[in-house]
């Protein structure tokens, strides 16, 4: 059984981490890498098939693959990264700055342990994990790729390429995920382009679609070993994540200002007093 | 010069078709995407003997290069095929952060490029690819001449680890070169060897160019013949040699100026050995319907336009 009050530490811990490091940075992402924070400490402390010793950017065999589709969080993956062991959580403090490897948007030129592909610049996700999860059918390899999108992400019709190619060529070793936090940059989804019924045109296209509370990690470990029940069934899967933007921090939550704003000195530290240490600050 | 016959005509496209059937039969790793132009592409026997490693992706092209890109992540080799403005401009972003900043394993074949795609007009006929793709960092870049060289240059990029654009076209045009030439990416080939002007050719235009150089010997001048199949890495010490000799330079290509091999000539020789230049390109204008000879006449990319130019820039000589 998952230790869920373990996994709620470390997620309490990716949260400081992220707030640190966009205030470190005086750049970044919070409101999205905050929301998320609790599926990435479940999928790399509990669900995936991993070993961060043996990795190598070009080769999945023997592992899960993770696929951040959704790059501008990349201070949450950072983190669960180097906190599951990828690379020395010291690193962290160099985040977005010259000479690092923890570039703003992920990115495998500076070889970074854990990093197979860049992204950044939306709706690119999905085709990357398509192509992974083939790899890994044409090797018989029986470990399942996941990969993490926006709500607002999936206004790109390039989703939508990738959508219909998973289900028309059964990619069933595929498990996506989309955060649903109903916020982007410029105001809420609803009103900037509105995804009508994102459930149901996600089962139009042909997939298997669960619900989860992604800020809820007993739910979150919950749906994802469900979906990966559904895999191998000539269906790909997506999980509807339902998440607060900023979850965790009181005057962050549920609001698209926060999105790519970090916080000032002040701002930061009433944000970090809302968040325990639990394994230790970097 | 060395005489060279005219007289087999096969298109460029077929010759990756075969040589793509062949890397099947030899690895197992070599896996193929279309986006609905299998019978275009001569992709048709390699999906036909691999089904489980050919991908139909159907009119979606950006999905293709994201596929590709993630097929690499496990070891296969992909081999995108589509027309070359539905391989190069349509799928901008996807290459630039999925494939050649993430530098992947993919190989973008594209054929139909350039004007000689002929009857369907501006819309298909890209004449910016080169350009678009040597502004990649990661990317290799290169344009056979032939049936021949197109087969070789599909051959050795899979031997080559990163991402490669290979650019190919529709139409039979002379098959020239051997059928046992060993392809080395990078690599200039010298047609002829000569003293008066170096002409610097890539694609289709290698054939013009040596029909241009049998028509200025007869005139008494010695043209130094150029293939450029690799354009990025472009082989610097081949050109800087050959205008070393000539003290000129003229450069041919079924492709923009801005951009292109002569925009790449031109900067080498601009910084590291200053020469006169005159280039035989499309000067910034989308092409039209036409037959593909039509087209190469009205667009000055013809024999007698680089006969003209070398006459010119021999003149031009410092």
């Amino acid at each position: 059984m998952p230790n869920i009050i373990e996994l709620e530490k470390i997620a309490s811990q990716l949260r400081r981490d992220i707030v640190r490091m966009v205030h470190g940075a005086s750049s970044g992402h919070p409101g999205g890498s905050l929301g998320c924070a609790d599926v990435l400490v479940a999928l790399y402390f509990e669900v995936l098939n991993h070993n961060p010793e043996k990795f190598l950017v070009n080769e999945n065999n023997g592992q899960d693959l993770f696929f951040l589709s959704i790059g501008h969080i990349s201070a949450a993956w950072y983190s669960v990264l180097a906190r599951s062991g990828y690379f020395d959580v010291a690193e962290l403090a160099t985040f977005r700055k010259i000479n690092s490897r923890l570039q703003g948007h992920p990115a495998t030129e500076e070889d970074l342990p854990g990093i197979r592909i860049a992204s950044g610049s939306l709706g690119q996700g999905l085709s990357v994990a398509i192509g992974a999860a083939i790899a890994k059918k044409l090797e018989k390899d029986p470990n399942i790729v996941y990969c993490l999108m926006g709500d607002g992400e999936i206004q790109e019709g390039q989703v939508w390429e990738a959508a219909m190619y998973a289900s028309a060529k059964k990619v069933d070793n595929l498990i996506a995920i989309v955060d649903y936090n109903g916020k982007q940059i410029d105001g809420p989804v609803e009103e900037v382009m509105p995804i009508n019924n994102i459930h149901g045109i996600w089962k139009k296209f042909g997939w298997t679609v669960l619900e989860m509370d992604g800020n809820n990690m007993t739910d979150v470990v919950e749906k994802l070993k469900l979906a990966k029940e559904y895999t191998n069934n000539k269906k790909a899967v997506v999980i509807i994540m339902n998440t607060v933007m900023g979850f965790g921090v009181d005057f962050m939550m549920g609001t698209h200002k926060w999105h790519g704003v970090p916080p000032n000195d002040e701002q930061a530290e009433q944000a970090l007093s809302q968040l325990e240490e639990t394994i230790g600050d970097y | 010069m060395e005489k060279y016959s005219f007289s087999e005509y096969k298109d460029t496209r077929s010759g990756f078709g075969d040589a793509l059937l062949e890397l099947g039969r030899k690895n197992s790793d070599i896996v193929a995407l279309c986006a609905d132009l299998t019978g275009s592409l001569k992709m048709n026997a390699f999906a036909t003997e691999f089904p489980n490693r050919f991908f139909q992706i159907g009119i979606a092209e950006a999905n293709m290069m994201g596929i590709a890109a993630g097929l690499t992540i496990g070891g296969k080799i992909p081999f995108t095929g589509t027309f070359a403005n539905f391989s190069t401009g349509r799928v901008y972003d996807q290459i630039r952060q999925s494939i050649a900043y993430s530098n992947k394993n993919v190989k973008i074949c594209a054929s139909h490029a350039g004007i000689t795609l002929g009857e369907d007009g501006a819309t298909h006929q890209i004449l910016e690819d080169i350009g678009l793709m040597k502004m990649l960092p990661n990317m290799v870049v290169i344009n056979p001449c032939d049936y021949n060289q197109t087969k070789a240059a599909t051959l050795a990029i899979a031997e080559y680890f990163g991402p490669v654009y290979l650019r190919f076209g529709r139409p039979k045009v002379p098959n020239l070169t051997a059928s046992d030439q060993k392809f080395e990416i990078g690599k200039a080939i010298t047609i002829s060897e000569g003293s008066d002007v170096s002409i610097f050719a890539t694609g289709h235009l290698v054939a013009t160019a040596i029909k241009a150089g049998e028509i200025l010997e007869q005139k008494g001048i010695k043209a130094e013949i150029i293939n450029i199949h690799t354009i990025k890495p472009l082989d610097r010490l081949a050109v800087i040699n050959s205008v070393r000799k000539t003290a000129c330079a003229v450069t041919a290509e079924e492709h923009m100026k801005n951009g292109g091999l002569g925009d790449s000539i031109a900067q080498l020789l601009a910084c590291e050995f200053p020469a006169a230049i005159e280039m035989i390109a499309v000067d910034d204008e989308f092409g039209e319907s036409g037959k593909p000879e039509e087209l190469l006449v009205k667009y000055g990319l013809d024999t007698t336009d680089i006969v003209d130019a070398a006459l010119k820039v021999i003149t031009r000589k410092a």
